[in-house]
């Protein structure tokens, strides 16, 4: 009797699942022809996409390890960098630089994991924070490779592909919206494959208890390790695509704050949901474009959405929703 | 030569100083209430900014005195309205709200103060240098330098002889103990805060009689406090003293011999502990994990 009560359940919740599937990406594709009608434009919705697969690959470490990092967008920025500098200085070719600003990201990160792995709780984060902002000094300062304050010009994302068959992506509009939707995709099913594989269901496990995990036999720092890694090469990923977004590189990218912003968005969504942190994307995307647009003062409203949504959203809007059905 | 090393080695003194203020009400924070307070930098400002204000009413030294008690009030008010609110939570939710309440802080200071930078006025007395050789040492350097340490010090003794004290340190080990032990741990975390506030108070009126005010001052001055923590050894204050003056040191002797790695190095000196010895110079085995 119970089972089946079980059962139905499951299939109620499966075909739910598969409902808000068709919603999101139904929603994704036909972005072009309903945005303009609320007044937004295309490139706003390559942010979300952009932000949103950031916040989302730091989201495996968040919401799927529950492990905090605050310096994310150190591999952003340099995800971002990396891809404008191989454009600018080494080849221009738009694939190329790509994977080389997702190495570049997702490397530094690896490598820094292994210093920090056996740090939890907020002392991991504060080490996450300051080896992020070795990066933006280092852009910062470090004047006639990166531009410095200024950021780095002068590169533009290039056609790809060899003619006949090229695809021009050079002019932004739906072209580059497509491209960087199709990108979006592509990074997302392999997300959604390593956290439903056994290792992702082993970094929930951590997550929920991590002494049980270890006495469990499981190898804690190496699944941290990893979990930190993949997470900054979705995240540097997320950066290069930004870098051709904006035709710019610039050492904000590398800031703290972006930092901070892609933990708000994460929070926002639903820092224990798939999709929580691309919903979050969207909702501060608008947010602070709208915000920015009608007062000077855009810092202290985020600021105080910060600190509304700590003090009485802290579930996110997935979160709650789950919740409500739950109930 | 030596004059230059003298120079920077005053700087280097100067700069740690105020990391070592910063850093050790971060580390008073965090130790106790496992928070780290993105606002720290805000609070300094605000000092400088109050002192700014009340100057004029009070006189310097009536303003030195009176704007890190004001900083420290206004701290015990955000403890009491919101940061209370999530110390048993995941540590997320705290980083989210001392970061935005940096955000309205900073922006509330630019909107009250304006947004460009404002002269602190000093006393003449402070103003000059102690000679005509040594004319980069001005008696207000010395005088930066004396009230740290007295604060360092004050501070120290706080926590080893006094009844308040003891029972924070107590906390920093073990909360649940304490709290068994009929102390009020609501009341010692505010006081605790509050306490943090003040150093940051302190040093926001005397950094602004050195560098001026503006609503970011503090920003500049949070990496490095944090490095100085990392560097020192979580949960050790001594470690976060050593600390503060090791990078200040560093960065600035650097600035003598190669002005643009001056950032960089205080980096460098975090990988290499970390690397190294990841409990911090003088930190606690199994503090950070």
């Amino acid at each position: 009797m119970s089972t089946t009560v079980a059962a139905a359940g499951e299939g109620r919740s499966v075909s739910r699942k598969a409902l808000m599937l068709i919603a999101i990406w139904a929603a994704l594709l036909t972005v072009p022809l309903w945005l303009p009608l609320l007044g937004g434009y295309t490139a706003l919705a390559g942010r979300v996409l952009v932000f949103g697969l950031a916040a989302m690959g730091l989201n495996i470490l968040l919401g799927f390890t529950g492990v905090l990092s605050f310096g994310h967008a150190a591999y952003f920025g340099l995800g971002a960098y990396g891809a404008g500098l191989t454009l600018r200085y080494l080849a221009h070719s738009t694939p190329a630089a790509i994977a080389a600003g997702t190495l570049l990201g997702g490397l530094a990160g690896t490598l820094f994991g292994l210093l920090i792995v056996r740090r939890r709780g907020v002392y991991f984060a504060m080490c996450t924070i300051a080896f992020g902002q070795l990066w933006y000094y280092l852009a910062y300062s470090w004047n006639s490779v990166t531009g410095g304050f200024d950021g780095l010009r002068d590169f533009h994302r290039e056609a790809i592909g060899i003619p006949p068959f090229v695809l021009d992506i050079t002019e932004g509009g739906t072209t580059f919206y497509y491209f960087l939707l199709a990108i979006f995709a592509a990074a997302v099913g392999l997300m959604g494959f390593v956290l439903r594989s056994p290792f992702g269901r082993t970094l929930l496990a951590i997550r929920e208890n991590e002494r049980r995990a270890r006495f469990l036999g499981i190898p804690i720092e190496r699944h941290v390790w990893l979990s930190f890694s993949i997470s900054c090469f979705f995240t540097a990923l997320a950066g290069t695509l930004y870098a051709l977004l904006n035709n710019f590189a610039d050492p904000l990218t590398l800031h703290y704050s972006l930092s901070g912003y892609f933990v708000v968005m994460t929070v926002i969504g639903g820092m224990r949901t798939f999709w929580g942190p691309l919903l979050g994307a969207a909702v501060f995307v608008m947010l602070q474009d709208y915000i920015s647009s009608m007062t000077v003062n855009w810092m202290f409203f985020v600021g105080a959405i910060f600190i509304l949504v700590v003090l009485f959203f802290p579930r996110g809007l997935l979160g709650m929703m789950r919740r409500r059905i739950a109930a | 030569m030596a004059q230059v090393i003298l120079f920077n080695v005053t700087n280097g003194l100067i700069i740690g100083a105020f990391y070592v203020l910063m850093a050790l009400g971060l580390s008073l924070i965090l130790n106790l209430s496992n928070v780290i307070n993105f606002a720290h930098g805000n609070f300094l400002a605000l000092g400088g900014y109050l002192a700014f204000t009340l100057s004029p009413v009070l006189g310097y030294w009536g303003a030195l005195l009176i704007s890190p008690l004001l900083t420290a009030l206004i701290g015990v008010v955000v403890e009491r309205l919101m940061i209370r609110r999530i110390y048993n939570r995941d540590p997320v939710y705290s980083l989210l709200l001392t970061f935005g309440l940096a955000f309205v802080l900073q922006d509330g200071a630019r909107y009250i103060w304006g947004p460009n930078g404002l002269p602190m006025g000093l006393p003449a007395v402070l103003a000059q240098p102690i000679t005509s050789t040594l004319f980069f040492i001005t008696w207000y350097r010395v005088f930066m330098v004396a009230i740290v340490i007295v604060t360092v010090i004050g501070l120290f003794a706080f926590l080893r002889y006094s009844r308040v004290g003891l029972r924070i340190r107590a906390g920093t080990f073990d909360l649940e103990t304490v709290a068994t032990l009929g102390v009020n741990v609501r009341h010692l975390r505010t006081l605790n805060f509050a306490v943090g506030c003040l150093l940051a108070g302190l040093s926001g009126v005397l950094a602004a009689g050195q560098i001026g005010l503006n609503p970011n001052m503090g920003d500049d001055l949070l990496m490095p406090s944090f490095i100085a923590i990392i560097v020192g050894g979580v949960g050790s204050l001594i470690g976060t003293l050593f600390g503060g003056l090791l990078i200040g040191m560093a960065a600035a002797l650097t600035t003598a011999f190669y002005p643009a790695a001056s950032e960089a190095v205080i980096y460098a000196i975090m990988m290499a502990v970390l690397l190294l010895r990841p409990r911090g110079l003088i930190g606690e085995e199994g503090m950070m994990s």
